[in-house]
């Protein structure tokens, strides 16, 4: 399906109050709520457009795989910093529309810290053109973050652009024997302090940790930290952004954010911990207390995204935290300024929209 | 439609006495501004060419009062423009006739510094700089630092997405702010962001950030704060030709390197600068490159060779690196003080603030050399080299006649030739009222339309510091008749998109 094609859909599911749901490669069915809709693939609306090294930025069609924009970027010594997962061919629009990032995220920054600017088909099946390819732009509200992570519930997301970074001259993995606790008040004691630290880890008594910069900076913190190096550490990484990795295999899988300071939560099921304490995994059960979980979040300022569940439970409980009645208005607001007929992913984020 | 948001809203009139009246059942008098010798610091900001004196101004000193204050205004249907110091340069701030304006500038309080989660609680009133000096201690800083951090404050800065020298490697508030407060007009109050990565729903917080004070008022702000490097140090490169230091610039991002600072000035700029501060610049250089490096003292040392080369085998004419701290600042203070600096030499200046892609900036440099002759105006450029954030500095001299509209003339023609380009009329300073008019040219109607139903979400009665920002598509029709009376269409030569 070609740009032309997606937009006189929209317009006709925009007539007929038809529900649309979008889609890419597929690989995030499982997030988010319950899929509806008449499908629109826009996997077919692919492409590179423009990729300039020396001005940092990548513009691509929505349907354009990951894989290809991080081989382009490879080529020239780039990346996506913010490490999202490929999950088997993710596409760059519903990397966009679902906004995770992966392991880099605390040091880099999330998806939406990298865009520049998006081409979006409203509701109503009208292009828009928000930011541009510019690393500074202010003129405007900033539609083109809002939509990061909006799960395509403001708009089919045709076009991208993104700032991209160069690689990291030099990486080290350094492996620590602690428990949670301690992992915890490791990573923020570390991140307090001036260290190239990239990524971390922590499952089952062991601290992963990776040290990513100019070769001097990641020789002096090795040196600094100590720890034990490891041989090939890429594979564990990437078995960590695609969640691969066997602390990832529960179901129901509780993605947590909270402050990245906050103590154990009171659960059971800790499974892993990520981005320097900020995001916590934890395997939750299907008859489980699953207030309990988004109260343990909330309490501590964060809140809780049931990740991986069978479609009953989710269907039941909602992927995501509720939002408070003033906010879920404002959403509703917001919904309807891009999508007046609420034909786009209705549910997909919040069952009221 | 959102018909009220989209009105400039001047035709409204306002009974000063029952807005007196109702605001004073709760708010004490010092923290209420009335008559003419009160009101009058108040009738611009930064840009001080675009003056209107507003019927009061109100000082609020807890956010209950913000939220009366607000409730008063939505219910008597009085605009309301929220100000933090004044130091915008876009007249963001600039009063409404018919309007209140808030200041938040005793919301002045540091609420908490937390070492360990490395971020700051503040109110929207404390200075930019405060919350660095308060982080100082356990070796954290909050990275942000446009020039007027020593004045410009946390509320605003929020407000306008400012950026300052060192946003390439450490990002602009959007990037380093984790969580606002928000009154909405009705006097509602939302929590948007968390000290928690991602919060749930829509990322409002991107949306707030930058809006202009059209969507909100913001009352609190928790911004992250970073470790302070052990060690930053300068490479000050001098080219004998413009070109070759806009090529240098992309040979250091093509060598991979992210520097701390990277910016440029030209000729016109430096020989403003060095006798105010003697940084000891090249003054037969056409341009000049400042590349900082911070990190560890091992990683400064390896990047600064690594630019080093880089800059010698993209032509630099000569190239030095600070030897000492003092010397850093030394190098740094003329660029900082660049704006003062032609302040000294010409009666006024005008700021322009456009964004192009770093290859375009030679094209873009001699456009601008036309443009003087053209209007019969100087003009010294100073560059956030690193993200194309262009600043050329506009000399006029506003006690002669029409010498003020030919440097609005100039400045207009750079921004639309910034968009022109592929960039924007705006990297940092924001619309204001200043660019109102060029939006119409960066965006178009569907866009325009798109933004006024984002600005009703919010704010339906389009109260919040209206006629700033946004344009009606009225005004855009306006200014694009203006620009076909007067003749062909610009740049006809340049690809649109």
């Amino acid at each position: 399906m070609q740009l032309d094609d997606i937009i006189s859909a929209v317009k006709s599911a925009h007539d007929s109050r038809t529900p649309l749901r979008i889609r890419g490669a597929g690989s995030k069915d499982f997030y988010g709520g319950l899929l509806a809709g008449e499908v629109l693939d826009v996997s077919g609306h692919r492409g590179i457009v423009a990729y300039e090294p020396t001005e940092l930025y990548i513009t691509a069609k929505c349907g354009t795989p990951l894989d290809e924009i991080e081989a382009a970027l490879a080529e020239n010594g780039q990346m996506l910093a913010f490490e999202p997962p490929l999950f088997g061919g993710a596409t760059v629009g519903g990397c966009v529309a679902a906004g995770l990032s992966g392991p880099r995220r605390q040091q880099a920054g999330a998806v939406r810290d990298f865009v520049l600017g998006v081409k979006l088909v409203d509701g109503t099946g009208q292009m828009l053109n928000f930011g541009g390819q510019v690393m500074k732009n202010v003129a405007g509200y900033d539609v083109s973050r809002l939509i990061a992570g909006s799960l395509g519930t403001l708009g089919v997301i045709a076009e991208v652009t993104l700032k991209v970074l160069p690689r990291p001259v030099a990486e080290t993995t350094l492996v620590f024997d602690c428990d949670a606790t301690e992992a915890i008040r490791r990573l923020n004691e570390w991140g307090g302090q001036p260290l190239p630290v990239s990524a971390s880890f922590w499952h089952d008594g062991q601290l992963w940790l990776r040290l990513s910069g100019a070769r001097a900076a990641v020789e002096a913190a090795t040196a600094k930290l100590g720890g034990n190096p490891t041989v090939n550490p890429e594979k564990h990484w990437i078995s960590i952004r695609e969640q691969t990795h066997s602390a990832f295999a529960a179901s129901p899988l509780w993605r947590l954010a909270v402050p990245s300071t906050a103590p154990g939560l009171d659960l059971d099921g800790l499974r892993a911990i990520e981005w320097g304490g900020a995001l916590r995994w934890y395997a939750g059960a299907v008859d489980g207390d699953h207030a309990a979980v988004r109260a343990a979040a909330t309490r501590l300022g964060g809140h809780a995204v049931l990740y991986r569940a069978p479609e009953s439970l989710r269907c039941l409980e909602g992927a995501f935290t509720p939002l408070p009645p003033a906010l879920l208005a404002l959403h509703r607001r917001l919904k309807k300024a891009f999508d007046p007929a609420g034909i786009l992913n209705p549910g997909r984020l919040y069952a009221e929209f | 439609m959102a018909n009220m948001a989209q009105n400039d809203n001047n035709d409204i009139c306002i009974d000063l006495a029952t807005l007196e009246r109702r605001l004073r059942l709760f708010l004490p008098p010092h923290c209420l501004l009335l008559g003419e010798e009160d009101l009058r610091p108040y009738e611009c900001d930064g840009l001080t060419a675009y003056r209107e004196m507003p019927l009061a101004v109100c000082l609020p000193e807890t956010e209950a009062q913000v939220i009366d204050i607000l409730r008063t205004c939505h219910s008597l249907g009085v605009p309301v423009v929220a100000r933090g110091a004044g130091t915008g340069l876009s007249g963001g701030a600039m009063p409404h006739a018919q309007g209140v304006v808030l200041s938040l500038a005793r919301f002045n309080k540091i609420l908490r510094v937390d070492r360990d989660a490395r971020l700051a609680v503040v109110q929207p009133g404390v200075r930019n700089l405060a919350v660095s000096e308060a982080a100082a201690p356990f070796g954290l800083y909050y990275a942000p630092d446009p020039s007027s951090q020593i004045a410009c404050t946390l509320g605003g800065n929020v407000a306008e997405n400012s950026g300052g020298v060192h946003c390439l490697k450490y990002g602009l508030t959007v990037h380093n702010v984790l969580r606002i407060r928000v009154v909405s007009i009705e006097g509602e109050v939302f929590e948007i962001g968390s000290e928690a990565p991602d919060a749930a729903g829509y990322d409002l917080l991107a949306l707030l950030i930058g809006s202009e004070g059209m969507l909100g008022v913001v009352t609190e702000v928790t911004v992250k704060l970073v470790p302070k490097p052990e060690l930053a140090q300068v490479v000050m490169a001098s080219f004998g030709d413009v070109a070759k230091a806009g090529e240098a610039v992309a040979a250091i991002i093509a060598a991979g390197i992210i520097p701390a600072g990277l910016e440029m000035m030209d000729k016109a700029a430096t020989a403003a600068v060095e006798p105010f501060v003697k940084a000891g610049y090249d003054m037969n250089a056409e341009a000049i490159l400042l590349c900082e490096s911070d990190g560890t003292p091992e990683e400064v040392a390896e990047e600064i060779a690594r630019v080093t080369e880089v800059l010698n085998a993209a032509g630099a004419s000569d190239i030095r690196v600070s030897q000492s701290e003092a010397e850093r600042l030394r190098f740094w203070a003329g660029r900082k003080a660049a704006f003062p600096a032609v302040g000294r030499i010409t009666p006024d200046y005008y700021c322009m603030d456009g964004t192009i892609p770093r290859k375009r900036l030679a094209e873009m440099l001699s456009a601008i050399a036309a443009m003087e002759s053209k209007y019969g105006l100087r003009c010294a450029n100073v560059f956030h080299a690193g993200d194309g954030n262009l600043h050329p500095l506009i000399m006029y001299d506003a006690s002669q006649p029409g010498n003020w509209e030919r440097a609005e003339a100039f400045g207009a023609e750079i921004l639309e030739l910034s968009v022109a380009l592929g960039g924007s009329i705006t990297g940092e300073h924001g619309v204001g009222i200043e660019k109102i008019n060029q939006m119409c040219v960066q965006y178009a109607t569907p866009e325009i339309e798109a933004f006024h139903r984002v600005k009703a979400a919010f704010d339906e009665t389009g109260l919040l510091n209206p006629g700033k920002a946004v344009p009606s598509l009225h005004r855009c029709a306006e200014y694009g008749r203006m620009h076909v009376h007067h003749g062909d269409v610009k740049f006809p030569e340049l690809e649109r998109f």
